[in-house]
């Protein structure tokens, strides 16, 4: 079977069962409503400090959203072993990395665009003049957070402290997409607005290279 | 409930797999599970692996799953006298675990429209739908398999392990969780399956109705094969030993 059908397949399952049960998306929504809620009574800003400190706030709160959502993408595996079903199929053993990556994207994208209005009127900044590049930038650092959050997920899922490991790895490789998403995102909220061709660069390569990675090894991370 | 026989859609197909382990051993960090296991597990043979727990029955069928690498040995299995690459076994394994394999939060039949699409075989929906009548689902093709009982999720586990029509069978304590009546009809399709010449080998413990189609018993202990019925013996001396050890270290405890 080719890695395209076996991948859409994997991701078509994934999001039947997250969209059946919407334990996760529901769950994660509300919990970065209420960060960004939160920081923003905090902080109170005004549209010039909303521009500094706002990318920020946003991209903490993506991760936040990263790190409650891409933990349970291998433990929901483990409840009836169903990871040692799709490894038993003849298929690539990558599609079903890439099958987890692509729905957990897409989850991800789907929590962005929710939380993008809510944090658009609570921290008075106009997000519809930049809305192309900021897509943009959102789907570059989201690819980066799906990838390297699937990636560990699927190591963290064989640990003993699970749930204790998955941010402890992910936190430290995620520090350079965080970085480069919260700097290309002020650049095009600053006045006048500045899409970096140096972040963008940095975020598609991170992304190549985790994504290159999780295809050369994607056998011997879902071995036991 | 109805037998899958060779020419169901869910049946094994003609002509088993041959398989050769040479000097297996597969070590977990310092503990060694398997320790040099050699066999020769010929075509159509229908072998039962017993040993207490822990004494190496449930990885040996990992490896012969293509789920674990061994540590040291290789494993070769052929069809005929062809030896066949991984990719190609792959299609003609069935695997029926101590877990169910299926996924909870889909019905019966999405589940093993899933699976079918995975294993890339043609009109996946009627195949799934084919697949359930054998095992008495077919009624219940569209509940979320949450709602199942024990007995029932096996019987799914069961019939998503015959839905490419395997060459190879494994099974690790497939009597697990079935009622009598289920033990029972899960003898009946060994039987079927073994009859069609599809390869069986299962990990099972004390005496039911799934050891009747049993051509060869091998006992582990330690990682190490201690006792092997061999494929023209008699397996039920292997058995009544495994299960009189069995008793006697259930009373001692």
């Amino acid at each position: 079977m080719s890695l395209v059908r076996s991948t859409t397949t994997i991701l078509a399952k994934e999001l039947r069962t997250e969209f059946r049960s919407r334990e996760l998306l529901g769950t994660t929504v509300v919990f970065v409503l209420i960060v960004i809620v939160l920081f923003s009574f905090t902080f109170n800003p005004t549209s010039s400090e909303s521009r500094h400190f706002g990318p920020g706030l946003l991209w903490l709160a993506f991760l936040f959203a990263g790190s409650l959502m891409l933990q349970p993408s291998f433990l929901r595996e483990q409840t009836n072993d169903t990871l040692a079903a799709l490894r038993l199929a003849p298929i690539d053993p990558f599609s079903i990395l890439a099958g987890k990556m692509a729905a957990n994207f897409l989850f991800l994208l789907l929590v962005e665009l929710i939380l993008l209005p809510v944090f658009a009127v609570l921290y008075n900044i106009a997000i519809l003049p930049v809305l192309a590049p900021l897509v943009l930038i959102l789907a570059l650092g989201t690819i980066g957070l799906a990838t390297t959050g699937t990636v560990f997920s699927a190591v963290a899922a064989q640990a003993r402290l699970r749930e204790l490991l998955l941010p402890l790895l992910l936190l430290p490789v995620l520090a350079p997409v965080l970085i480069a998403s919260t700097e290309a995102t002020a650049g095009i909220l600053r006045d006048p607005s500045e899409l970096s061709l140096v972040w963008l660069t940095f975020l598609t390569s991170f992304d190549v290279v985790f994504l290159t990675a999780a295809w050369l090894f994607g056998e011997y991370l879902l071995e036991e | 409930m109805a037998t899958p026989h060779a020419s169901s859609p869910n049946g094994g197909s003609n002509g088993g797999l041959r398989i050769n382990f040479s000097g297996i051993e597969k070590r977990y960090g310092m503990r060694m599970a398997l320790r040099g296991v050699s066999l020769e597990i010929g075509a159509g043979e229908c072998v039962a692996l017993v040993g207490h727990n822990g004494s190496g029955k449930t990885t040996l069928l990992k490896i012969t799953a293509l789920l674990a690498r061994p540590s040291r040995g290789q494993l070769t299995f052929f069809s005929g006298s062809t030896a066949l690459s991984a990719a190609a076994v792959k299609h003609r394994i069935g695997m029926v675990a101590h877990h169910t394999l299926v996924y909870d939060e889909l019905t019966a039949a999405e589940n093993l429209v899933f699976f079918a699409k995975l294993f890339d075989l043609p009109d996946p929906v009627a195949r799934a739908r084919q697949s359930l009548e054998p095992v008495g689902l077919a009624r219940r093709a569209d509940d979320l398999v949450r709602t199942f009982s024990r007995g029932m999720r096996q019987r799914l586990a069961i019939a998503r392990a015959l839905l490419a029509s395997p060459q190879l069978l494994l099974f690790d304590e497939p009597a697990a969780g079935l009622d009598p009546e289920g033990q029972q009809w899960l003898g009946a399709t060994l039987a079927s399956l073994h009859a069609a010449g599809c390869t069986i080998v299962m990990s099972t413990h004390g005496r039911n109705e799934t050891q009747a189609s049993v051509t060869r018993a091998i006992r582990l202990e330690g990682g190490e094969v201690t006792h092997d019925s061999g494929a023209n013996g008699d397996p039920y001396g292997v058995l009544a030993m495994a299960a009189v050890r069995e008793t006697a270290e259930g009373d001692a405890r």
